[in-house]
């Protein structure tokens, strides 16, 4: 069991008040805080351990280096993966679905393939294909959603075929919060001899990850969304794909042997970590795939789902208010996107910041999914670890608040 | 209830949402003699002007478009004001209604209803939705310039 309230003594930031009420945050799906404990790691290597690694023979190098190396083993038992070595660090999700569009895709994509993609995704799981398919000739499909909110997959089944190369689906939208059957599209995927590959930026810090079953052959998030700090991405490949491929960035450790006119690659997963990497973040996401382990993915689900039905809860008792999204809190992760008829998103969010609740407004880097929906922008809560029902009830408030200033004259004398 | 519920008078004065509520002027001219357009790519808010300009004078001006109170309002207002105004007095208005949301100047009541913006100032990251329909216009007014 969760117990937030204990949860949130580790949480610095979520001490203070903005706008003089206690800082309710609901932004999670765009970056989660950090605990103290990952806060700590990070200064307790820049105090003990900072060094550059890898080539180092000097205590503090081979210390550095075991750290970051220990984290990668760590992020493979979060993922239930059983090999580190088929662990590249990164940037972020979007560099990870980079590094498979350009790395992967340029040597086997080729013109007339069939890139199958959904009307759900983040930009960051498009923009990477659009270029593939644009250095190629490849074409791109979208696979389009149901009234509810759900991937349509008939649609995905009819557009997987001979020509279809690689399909790259978001398992937990950022928008809607619909948790995709990722292992049956992979499944598909499979039987046309295409790749699949997973957005997991929304679900690695939110759903039990089971790699293996997931039977995808790349998976992508990002640590700063699950507590960890920013600037660290992590890209799962399935074993043996990652020698198959070129590197993405070439430079220093990614080589075994520099001659003038060429060299040879470092094993893998080094060829795709070129240059110094964000040593300290790396070691400091460590603590944070700590604190989840400890907490255990299960029980973080469980929380969030509960969060998420009370959430819709509260907020379907709001006049106007209109949820998207799929309608049962077991098939849809902690995000709720909703639009209010008497207001805009942007108001919405002003006067909930106005309540010292932290919620976005805006296309949430989905302009497809904006167009589909037919809105310009949603307003989306979105919970983790530390929120509770009395964050929920605040927002709710605050939401009611938008329909005093926004409604007519009559309800204004309420104000 | 232990904390006094947050104000919002100052940003969404009545005048702000009379406007928003009851659009004035909304809709396309006939006859336009510019037609102009912006969006404000980080939020999605769009704002489209028609002009008619001649003599040097704004004839008529309407605007539509889509996106929250402030920069709907502020459209609403910037038509009722400028329709039958001269270039001169529209560009005067124009550099008050900028120096009002940009720097904080206190504004003066030349500006009419506009006045009812000022508090936006104080909000950073919304200055951008009132200015919206402010920098259209711009490019209206200098198209016809050029076009004159
Ligand atoms: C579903 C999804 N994919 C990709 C991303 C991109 O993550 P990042 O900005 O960390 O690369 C996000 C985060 O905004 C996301 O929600």
């Amino acid at each position: 069991m969760i117990n937030p309230r204990e949860i949130r003594k580790d949480f610095p930031i979520l001490e203070q008040q903005v706008n003089g009420r206690p800082l309710v945050y609901l932004d999670n799906a765009a970056t989660t805080q950090k605990p103290r404990q990952v806060i700590e790691a990070l200064v307790r290597y820049y105090e003990t351990s900072n060094a550059n690694i890898h080539r180092g023979i000097h205590t503090l190098a081979v210390r550095a280096t075991e750290q970051y190396e220990a984290v990668r083993g760590k992020t493979a038992v979060f993922l239930k993966a059983s090999h580190a070595e088929d662990i590249v660090f990164t940037r972020n999700t979007t560099e990870a679905l980079n590094l498979v569009a350009r790395a992967w895709g340029d040597a086997n994509v080729h013109e007339g393939d069939e890139i199958v993609l959904t009307l759900m995704e983040h930009h960051s799981n498009i923009v990477p294909w659009q270029q593939l398919a644009r250095r190629t000739g490849a074409v791109l499909r979208y696979a389009g959603i149901t009234p509810e909110g759900k991937l349509d997959l008939d649609e995905v089944r009819g557009m997987i075929g001979p020509r279809t190369k690689v399909v790259s689906v978001v398992h937990m939208s950022n928008v809607l919060g619909t948790i995709n059957p990722v292992a049956e599209i992979g499944e598909m995927a499979r039987k046309a001899g295409a790749l699949m590959v997973v957005d997991g930026a929304q679900s690695a810090p939110h759903l039990p990850v089971d790699i293996e079953a997931l039977g995808c052959d790349f998976f992508a998030f990002s640590a700063h969304k699950m507590l960890g700090p920013t600037g660290v991405g992590v890209l799962w490949a399935r074993r043996g794909l990652l020698e198959t491929m070129e590197p993405f960035l070439g430079g220093g450790d990614m080589i075994a042997l520099v001659r003038q006119d060429e060299s040879t690659w470092a094993d893998v997963p080094h060829k795709f970590e070129a240059g110094t990497p964000n040593i300290a973040d790396v070691i400091a996401f460590g603590a944070a795939l700590d604190y989840l382990g400890n907490l255990g993915m299960g029980a973080v689900r469980a929380h969030e789902m509960a969060l998420t039905a009370y959430a819709m809860e509260q907020l379907s008792s709001i006049e106007g208010l209109k949820m998207h999204g799929p309608e049962r809190a077991d098939e849809r992760g902690g995000v709720v996107s909703f639009a209010m008829n008497l207001a805009h998103p942007h108001d919405i969010a002003t006067i909930a910041d106005g309540h010292g609740v932290a919620i976005r407004a805006g296309h949430h880097c989905a302009q497809l999914l904006m167009r589909h929906l037919g809105v310009a922008a949603t307003s989306r809560a979105s919970f983790s670890i530390y929120n509770d029902k009395d964050d929920i009830e605040a927002l709710a408030e605050a939401l009611e608040h938008v329909n005093r200033v926004f409604g007519d004259g009559s309800s204004r004398a309420a104000i | 209830m232990a904390v006094a519920e947050p104000q919002f008078d100052d940003l969404y004065r009545e005048i702000i949402l009379d406007h928003y509520r009851r659009p004035r002027n909304r809709g396309e001219l006939a006859a336009p003699s510019q037609r102009v357009e912006g969006v404000n790519p980080v939020c999605g808010d769009e704002i489209h002007l028609d002009l008619e300009i001649g003599d040097n004078t704004i004839r008529d001006v309407s605007y539509w478009g889509h996106g929250c109170s402030i920069s709907q309002s502020s459209a609403s207002m910037l038509t009722e004001r400028l329709k039958g105004c001269s270039i001169e007095e529209a560009e005067r208005v124009m550099g008050k209604v900028r120096a009002m949301l940009i720097d904080g100047a206190t504004p003066d009541d030349e500006i009419g209803d506009l006045q009812a913006l000022e508090g936006v100032a104080r909000l950073p990251v919304r200055v951008k939705c009132a200015l919206l329909c402010w920098n259209v216009l711009k490019e209206g007014l200098q198209q016809a310039t050029t076009a004159a």
